[in-house]
């Protein structure tokens, strides 16, 4: 039996509201692309109206990999959540946690310290890096050209090794905690490994990634003008990021509501925020997207260099002799005190607790604002921890940017989206 | 509670009638608005000149079913906004729905955006939005009954994954 839109977007039985109608043009048909394709990266549908090789219509369907975490952050405390957390955007785990972390200290009131301010803004910078590398090269990857995924994925690898050595693992790090962090880091290992990425092989794959493809002309004719969207509708669409900014659309967290060491006097001793441009362009289209983000891993790199030679000594966590937070692993192995501790905080009926209210905190990670409502009665676990997911947001405009385009343009814009299934779904 | 917000200052000038009540936690301000006001408040805020909320942040809902010491409807509406050109600080607005009359108005004729977070708040809590264009689930199944972020449904769901009928070759 054919596949037929009506099949594809059934409505529920008791909604009584609009139905999306098969256009009265005979000669249309249905394609349907995804859950399960290569250029879908993960599980997502489009319902596809064609005519010919033209996109007359898309409708995206979604929710294969609805696992139900904001309804999880409802039974799992602070940190626990973390781990949850981190499976939403899993191209660039460690600066989903930079999101929370936040959220949940500006409920608790709670300032870290400027070492972990430090550590947190070079790894989230590091994550921003991750997740470039791959949205490039995949962007790549499916328009034909497969070295330059193999040149980010190279990196990438890099990036894994430093953050296993951070937190002892290589992908859904759980690193962070509130007030801190899972363990303090050894500079004299992670100053080296981090300064031999920035400065030897990142510049030189984004180097050869360029070299590929910002003059390549089937690249460029592929992207250029493709899925375009103006700034107007960028802003109307509640777009973020690097595909707002791609659009004209001026904002990054990071510059107008700064956080960590993007703020003045992060130190409390006058330190000034850190230095760094944000990249701009005004076409709107997959290629501003990808060379939008291109620009980004440069300033990324520009703000480590900055802060790599002065991450400052002192505690990592927040009061490490009070009950705010874990206690170091060493007091919680050799001695008493400290695991009565350890227990205090991560046993059900005791641990800490925030004041009952809410709050929204967001961080500028790779794909834009990703931000937490948290809301809070005064428990242990939250009352309710709302995401902002900026892939969610992202995918509502694909079907606007791909109308009147071929088949073939759906899979790049697809790709210069950088949609992530688990943080789409949830 | 504090007023210096801008815009809590000029929606009290502006809508004074409607005794608005702002409150302010960890230096953010929410500002509770009566449901059937709404459109009218926004649309004044993206179109204020100063205070230019254009970008709509994030939308979303939150059940307060037996939270302790609640007094307002059951169910909070959150509304984010952002001002982008304006520059102004971030804004939250507050709408409380109970559960007799769950629908309000859709913003969606005035931000593109909301359209799927509206679908995922209809969704997930069952709230209607009057003159949302394609109001349908999103994150869950069309033959799906529940609305599983409130508060009564519980965590282990209710037994539709273990129950969803099976298909098989032949009945397919």
């Amino acid at each position: 039996m054919p596949y037929t839109m009506e099949k594809g977007v059934s409505l529920l039985v008791d909604n009584p509201l609009t139905t999306p109608q098969l256009s009265a043009e005979s000669n249309l048909w249905t394609l349907n692309f995804g859950p399960q394709h290569p250029a879908t990266h993960t599980v997502i549908r489009l319902v596809l109206e064609l005519d010919g090789e033209r996109v007359v219509r898309c409708v995206p369907i979604i929710g294969y990999l609805h696992s139900g975490f904001e309804k999880n952050a409802e039974v799992l405390d602070y940190n626990q959540y973390m781990t949850i957390v981190n499976r939403m955007d899993y191209l660039e785990p460690i600066a989903n946690e930079m999101a929370w972390v936040r959220a949940v200290e500006t409920l608790f009131g709670v300032d870290p310290t400027p070492r972990c301010k430090v550590y947190r803004t070079i790894l989230g910078e590091l994550g921003r890096i991750q997740s470039h590398l791959l949205c490039v090269g995949a962007a790549a990857l499916d328009l034909g050209a497969f070295t330059a995924f193999l040149f980010g994925f190279n990196e990438r690898e890099r990036i894994y090794d430093i953050v296993e050595y951070v937190s002892g693992s290589r992908f859904h790090t759980s690193w962070s905690r509130v007030g801190g962090a899972m363990k303090d880091v050894d500079d004299k290992i992670f100053v080296p490994m981090v300064k031999k990425f920035i400065d030897d092989t990142l510049p030189k794959a984004i180097d050869d990634i360029e070299k590929l493809l910002n003059r390549l002309r089937i690249f460029i004719d592929r992207t250029q003008g493709i899925g375009s969207i103006s700034t107007a509708e960028a802003l109307s669409w509640s777009l973020s990021g690097p595909v707002a900014r791609a659009s004209g659309v001026m904002r990054d967290v990071r510059k107008d509501d700064p956080y960590f060491c993007f703020e003045n006097n992060w130190d409390g001793q006058g330190a000034a925020a850190v230095d760094f441009k944000v990249p701009l362009m005004q076409t709107g289209d997959v290629l501003a997207r990808y060379l939008v983000r291109l620009e980004e891993m440069k300033q990324s790199i520009a703000i480590i260099r900055q802060l790599i030679d002065r991450i400052p000594g002192g505690p990592m966590n927040v009061s490490p002799e009070g009950k705010d937070v874990l206690p170091p692993k060493s007091q919680v192995y050799g001695s008493i005190e400290g695991l009565i501790q350890h227990f205090e905080m991560v046993m059900t009926n005791r641990g800490f607790t925030p004041p009952a209210g809410e709050v929204y905190g967001c961080c500028e990670t790779a794909n834009g604002e990703l931000g937490y409502y948290v809301v809070s009665d005064g428990g242990k676990v939250p009352w309710r921890a709302r995401t902002r997911p900026p892939s969610f947001i992202h995918l509502s405009v694909l079907p606007k940017m791909i109308e009147g385009h071929t088949v073939s343009d759906v899979v790049a814009v697809l790709g210069s989206l950088n949609i992530i299934a688990a943080e789409l779904d949830r | 509670m504090t007023i210096d917000h801008p815009a809590a200052v000029k929606l009290k000038e502006r809508f004074g009638h409607l005794h608005l009540k702002v409150a302010s936690f960890r230096g953010q301000t929410q500002i509770e608005v009566p449901g059937e006001n709404l459109t009218q408040v926004v649309t004044f805020l993206r179109d204020d000149s100063t205070l230019g909320y254009d970008m709509l942040c994030d939308v979303t809902c939150v059940d307060y079913l037996n939270y302790p010491g609640w007094d307002k409807a059951r169910f909070g509406m959150v509304y984010t906004f952002n001002s982008v050109a304006a520059g102004q600080p971030r804004l939250i607005l507050r709408v409380f729905l109970g559960e007799a009359q769950l629908a309000i108005d859709s913003l969606v004729p005035l931000y593109a955006g909301a359209e799927w977070m509206e679908r995922e708040v209809f969704d997930m809590f069952g709230v209607r939005f009057r003159g949302h264009p394609d109001l349908r689930r999103i994150l869950t199944w069309d033959g799906f009954k529940s609305h599983p972020l409130r508060k009564d449904y519980p965590v282990t769901g209710l037994g539709e994954r273990e129950n969803y009928p099976v298909l098989d070759r032949d009945s397919a």
